[in-house]
């Protein structure tokens, strides 16, 4: 079954995922990051519930696709609210707090 | 099997492109691709229901708020090309250690599989939504209202305050 060999490249966009949270300086290219990483872990649980003829991982990757909505809503409004307050979108322009 | 291979080939470019591109909004472009790469797998994965959620949801409406976002902060760039990227490398030395984990930590998993799975059908994702499941489907209702309420009071600017 060729649903097994799929599991590394859910893996693989989790960690890419994760090099982009690390690296980008732009606080939407972060968001980018998150959404990839998310969508890694859905597709996670899509193959394991086909691996296994599980039937709730299948419902909750429904619902990770459904929170990672609410999330992107919310870091958005975050970032255009810093946009707003420190007048930079780069993550790390924003030293209002710095001593 | 072919195919399977090529919009795996596909998903996996369009994610080293989100995380390296420099000009902001062909990474957003590039993540569209990603979904709807991941949105052909499910189908071959035979969840189907699971597709079409991911690009109502993925693509239709968090890459387009995305890409609003993009253009509404496009003026705060600097217009001098900056670094897109700091600390490359051992970024992607940990990720690159993250992976190897990872993928050490599920093969026993894959290898004791299940000989013959069919795959999950609608009727008992329907059926786990409405009789198992019925609790975090009424709440996650409640988190979408939160979050929508939540994010109009955090995005809109504070106007001065009026002598009441």
């Amino acid at each position: 079954m060729s649903s097994a060999l799929f599991v590394p490249l859910a893996h693989a966009l989790f960690c890419l995922g994760v090099y982009g949270i690390l690296t980008r300086r732009h606080a939407i290219g972060i968001l980018l990051s998150i959404e990839l990483i998310l969508n890694a872990a859905v597709l996670n649980f899509a193959l394991f519930s086909r691996l296994f003829s599980h039937v709730a991982a299948q419902i909750f990757a429904l619902f990770i696709i459904a929170l990672a909505a609410c999330e992107a809503v919310v870091g958005l409004a975050i970032v255009l609210s810093l946009a707003r307050t420190a007048k930079t979108v780069f993550a790390d322009g924003a030293t209002l707090l710095k001593g | 099997m072919v195919v399977a291979g090529c919009v795996a080939a596909v998903v996996l470019t369009g994610a080293v492109w989100v995380v390296t591109l420099r000009n902001l909004f062909r990474a957003a472009l590039s993540l569209g691709l990603v979904l709807l790469g991941v949105a052909g797998l499910f189908i071959l994965l035979e969840a189907e229901f699971l597709a079409f959620v991911q690009v109502l949801v993925y693509v239709g409406a968090i890459l387009t708020l995305v890409v609003f976002a993009i253009m509404v902060t496009a003026k705060l760039e600097p217009p001098e090309a900056v670094a897109a990227s700091r600390q490359s490398l051992p970024a992607a030395a940990a990720s690159l250690g993250l992976f190897v984990v990872l993928v050490t930590a599920t093969r026993p998993l894959l290898q004791a599989r299940v000989a013959s799975a069919e795959p999950v059908s609608l009727a008992a994702v329907g059926q786990q939504l409405v009789t198992t499941l019925v609790l975090p489907f009424e709440v996650i209702s409640l988190v979408f209202v939160s979050v929508v309420v939540g994010a109009i009071v955090i995005a809109t600017p504070r106007g001065p305050r009026s002598p009441e």
